[in-house]
């Protein structure tokens, strides 16, 4: 089974590297764009097909390592 | 004083924390590798070097704060023990959840080294009694991800309880957004836990011990440690 862990900064967190971002695509001339913020994203590959379990031992490894709570969020997928 | 260095894979300075460690205490402290599960016995001081640990990846120390030696560092400060992160330490302490707050990329996304002014906001703890309240000192710093950061209430609480350890400043002691190298909240350059044994700081005090390198403003916290 593979999930997908998708770590981002908080809202309340300034993003540095979202703005210079934001920024480049704005001197490409790249349309529309209003913002920019940067995250990470983790595949992982999982033994099995219980979605359930998948499910809370991935919120186990955000909660202990993928993630710092303290500025950033987590959302897992699964399928 | 008993002093040890943890040794993380990828970390850089330890060299220079066991000189000023030597230094200060006559001692030549204990290098232990980040894969032990305990310290050795009788330690008064644990010291996390500068460097990278493990390349900076996921986010700096966040994977160094989860080695095995990391639970016996959590028992030495819970048993009041002193430990002391610097640069990389600091952000290990930080993900270990030994100190509040995190370290961000610095605001201007530039690697910073320079020598910096820093004052010395509490002089009343083992690290820093060797200086004098207030007093404006001169440390190395050289990071990218230096940019202390915590929520509101964190930096009321810090504040207000006198757990900033030193603030980033000009040569005349003024702290502001001119002298803040990169970022950091209140121009934080090191903070204490709530029982002033944890301390950890951006700035690297072990580079300054020696008039041949540019300064000796970080012998007085050594000296502090090992008075």
């Amino acid at each position: 089974m593979k999930a997908r862990v998708i770590v981002t900064l908080k809202r309340s967190v300034l993003d540095p590297q979202g703005k210079a971002i934001e920024g480049a695509l704005k001197a490409l001339a790249v349309e529309g764009v209003k913002s920019v913020r940067q995250g990470k994203i983790f595949d992982v590959e999982f033994d099995g097909d219980d979605e359930a379990a998948a499910r809370l031992k991935l919120s186990e490894a955000c909660e202990r390592l993928l993630a710092n709570t303290i500025v950033e969020n987590y959302a897992i997928e699964i399928g | 004083m008993r002093a040890a260095v943890i040794l993380f894979p990828g970390v850089n300075r330890e060299g220079d924390a066991a000189r000023a460690l030597r230094r200060a205490t006559g001692e030549k402290p204990a290098i232990v590798w980040h894969a032990e599960r305990e310290l050795p016995g009788g330690l008064d001081l644990v010291v996390l070097p500068g460097g990278f640990s493990y390349g900076d990846y996921l986010r700096c120390g966040a994977i160094a704060a989860r080695s095995p030696i990391m639970a016996a560092v959590g028992g030495h400060a819970a048993r009041g023990g002193l430990v002391m992160g610097i640069c990389n330490g600091f952000q290990i302490l930080c993900e270990a959840g030994l100190l509040p707050g995190v370290l961000m990329r610095n605001a201007e996304l530039r690697f910073v080294c320079k020598m910096q002014h820093l004052r010395v906001e509490n002089a009343q703890t083992p690290f820093t009694r060797g200086y004098a309240p207030g007093e404006v000192v001169k440390f190395a710093v050289a990071h990218g991800e230096g940019n202390f950061v915590a929520d509101e209430e964190t930096i009321r609480r810090i504040e207000a309880e006198g757990r900033v350890a030193f603030r980033y400043c000009d040569a005349q002691g003024l702290a502001g957004p001119g002298s803040n190298p990169n970022g950091s909240m209140n121009s934080i350059a090191g903070v204490f836990n709530d029982r002033f044994n944890v301390l950890g700081l951006m700035p690297h005090p072990e580079n300054l011990i020696d008039p041949l390198v540019g300064g000796v403003d970080g012998q007085a916290l050594f000296a502090s440690l090992a008075a």
